[in-house]
């Protein structure tokens, strides 16, 4: 006898741990089988760009923090090499490398909470998640005694750094160099070829290149759905051509290719990090640049690779001491575009799994 | 794909666009290329299929409050290429109304529905135009240049926000 079903909604958030963040997801079951799916947000919105119309081009750094709170060096990056571009600032040598270093840097202690996370979602309650935050640890350790804070850095400035790193830092940097090679084979040793995880992820929110490409997806969800695009090879900035690294792609864009992708990267990071430590050049860490900076009129679109993707700015200058525009490719938002496209047609269970491969940060995806 | 990625002359992409849409061009500067908006589709359509353009990769999408006109700037990418370049948009201040190009790059879609609820650009044929992070009901489009604070002053708490209409999303409240 065949069983009648009505379809019921469900929201799944806005707090709720797997929304990573208050993100709210509204979902419409046929059973358990995802029908329609449809994302509401915008509790966190803190209206960004309106209040950025308002202060100075340096005063809108801190603003950058708050955005991706869990990559604030690569928030800040890519605004102040925007600015940079915009204004025809040159960057000193020592102030390039230092950059590379806290990015990648960045990077790491991101995607260890992106894949902590999303072992967590997969129902790994908690163990691996500790496991990353070990290492992620260290790393805000680092950006602790260079500049005083672990999450809202504030550390980028128009024309370079903000201060130099501290004779300390060196020493503890290569310490943590030499371990993270043993911990990320740890991490492969317990969670790679795991059968639950591969069982939970494989062939679960699969995203095709085509969709990839045309939904603007980026960073490593693009890399997952096996598309070698990164904006480090593609478009270098702050010196990135002077490293050698390689580009992880996955083969089938489901949730454990992207989760692969991130733990490759964290290696490749590593590859950067050392070559940056040998090139460190002495010099100066920041250009002379005026307080109040008044950028020419013009605009620029400009973009990096952030843990999450493609961090860009818009900004226009009208040759006052405030931006005319202020605007903000958000890659938490975008990657989410494709979203009703890959949950439709799976379980409840598995939407949280795609959702936690995707590592949204809801400060950036509604500003 | 090695770097560094290169600007398209706007003029060039002007030339190209011309060529094959004839009559779609408003202005070509440097570093970007302005399209008539009821050309805006076909001109779209064709820089996100030729070879040459190659625009698959719609970067980000923003729209600018020019005091006169509302622009809207299209960022486009060739991966294969290696290759961006800026497309503009220009609608009209007091009742800005422009095409939808979700059809052609899927990616626009929340970004368009962001320009809705900021700016208050409408984009017609899209398919589920809404706010994005305001609620229903939010009096203005913040991000206007004339937009400086909330008509009727600013009230703490939570009466500002409307309780959800649970109709709107074809469901009741149960309390069980």
């Amino acid at each position: 006898m065949p069983i009648k079903t009505e379809p019921f909604i469900v929201n799944i958030g806005p707090q709720h741990p797997s929304t990573h963040g208050v993100f709210r997801m509204r979902v419409t079951l046929d059973g358990e089988i995802i029908t329609d799916a449809e994302m509401v947000v915008g509790y966190l919105h803190r209206s960004m760009e309106k209040l950025a119309e308002e202060r100075t081009w340096t005063q809108n750094i801190p603003f950058t923090d708050r955005m991706d709170y869990l990559a604030a060096m690569t928030g800040n990056l890519s605004y102040c090499l925007a600015v940079e571009r915009l204004a025809g600032i040159e960057v000193p040598e020592r102030a390039q490398v230092l950059r590379v270093l806290f990015a990648e840097l960045q990077r790491i202690a991101s995607h260890a909470m992106a894949n902590g996370t999303f072992i967590n979602d997969c129902g790994a309650w908690q163990t691996p998640l500790f496991y990353m935050f070990r290492e992620r640890e260290k790393v805000l350790d680092l950006f602790e005694m260079t500049c005083g804070a672990r999450l809202t850095l504030n550390y980028m400035r128009i024309g370079g750094v903000a201060f130099d790193i501290p004779d300390e830092f060196m020493p503890a940097l290569r310490a943590l160099v030499d371990e993270l090679p043993d911990r990320i084979a740890e991490y492969e040793q317990l969670l790679v070829d795991n059968e639950i995880l591969i069982m939970r992820s494989r062939n679960v929110g699969v995203l095709p290149p085509e969709l990839a490409i045309n939904s603007s997806v980026s960073g490593p969800m693009l890399r997952g759905s096996g598309i070698a695009w990164d904006i480090r090879k593609a478009d270098p900035y702050s010196g990135y051509d002077q490293y050698e690294f390689e580009i992880p792609v996955g083969h089938q864009g489901d949730c454990y290719d992207r989760f692969m992708v991130r733990m490759e990267e964290v290696r490749q990071s590593l590859r950067i990090i050392k070559q940056a430590m040998e090139a460190l050049p002495a010099g100066r860490h920041c250009a002379d640049v005026p307080l109040s900076l008044r950028p020419p009129a013009g605009e620029i679109y400009s973009r990096i690779e952030s843990p999450k993707g493609e961090l860009g700015f818009y900004l226009i200058s009208d040759g006052g001491p405030t931006p005319f525009r202020f605007h903000v490719r958000s890659p938490s938002l975008i990657n989410l575009t494709a979203l009703k496209e890959m949950v439709t047609g799976s379980s409840v269970a598995d939407a949280i799994v795609t959702l936690g491969s995707i590592d949204i940060n809801v400060g950036e995806l509604d500003r | 794909m090695a770097g560094p990625t290169v600007l398209l002359p706007g003029t060039d992409v002007a030339a190209r666009i011309e060529a094959s849409v004839a009559g779609a061009v408003e202005e070509a500067h440097e570093g970007w290329v302005r399209i008539r908006p009821d050309r805006l589709l076909e001109a779209a359509r064709f820089v996100r299929d030729d070879r040459a353009l190659d625009g698959s990769f719609l970067n980000s999408l923003s729209a600018v409050d020019r005091y006169d006109c509302f622009e809207v700037v299209y960022n486009l990418t060739s991966m294969a290429h290696n290759h961006q370049f800026a497309m503009k948009v220009r609608a009209g201040h007091d009742d800005p109304v422009l095409p939808s190009v979700v059809s052609i790059w899927y990616g626009a879609h929340l970004q368009e529905r962001e320009a809705y609820d900021l700016l208050g650009i409408r984009f017609e044929g899209h398919p589920d135009l809404k706010r994005l992070f305001l609620w229903d009901g939010f009096p203005g489009h913040p991000l206007r240049k004339d937009f400086r604070q909330l008509p009727g002053g600013f009230s703490p708490g939570l009466q500002r926000f409307p309780k959800e209409d649970p109709n709107a999303w074809g469901g009741e409240f149960r309390a069980d």
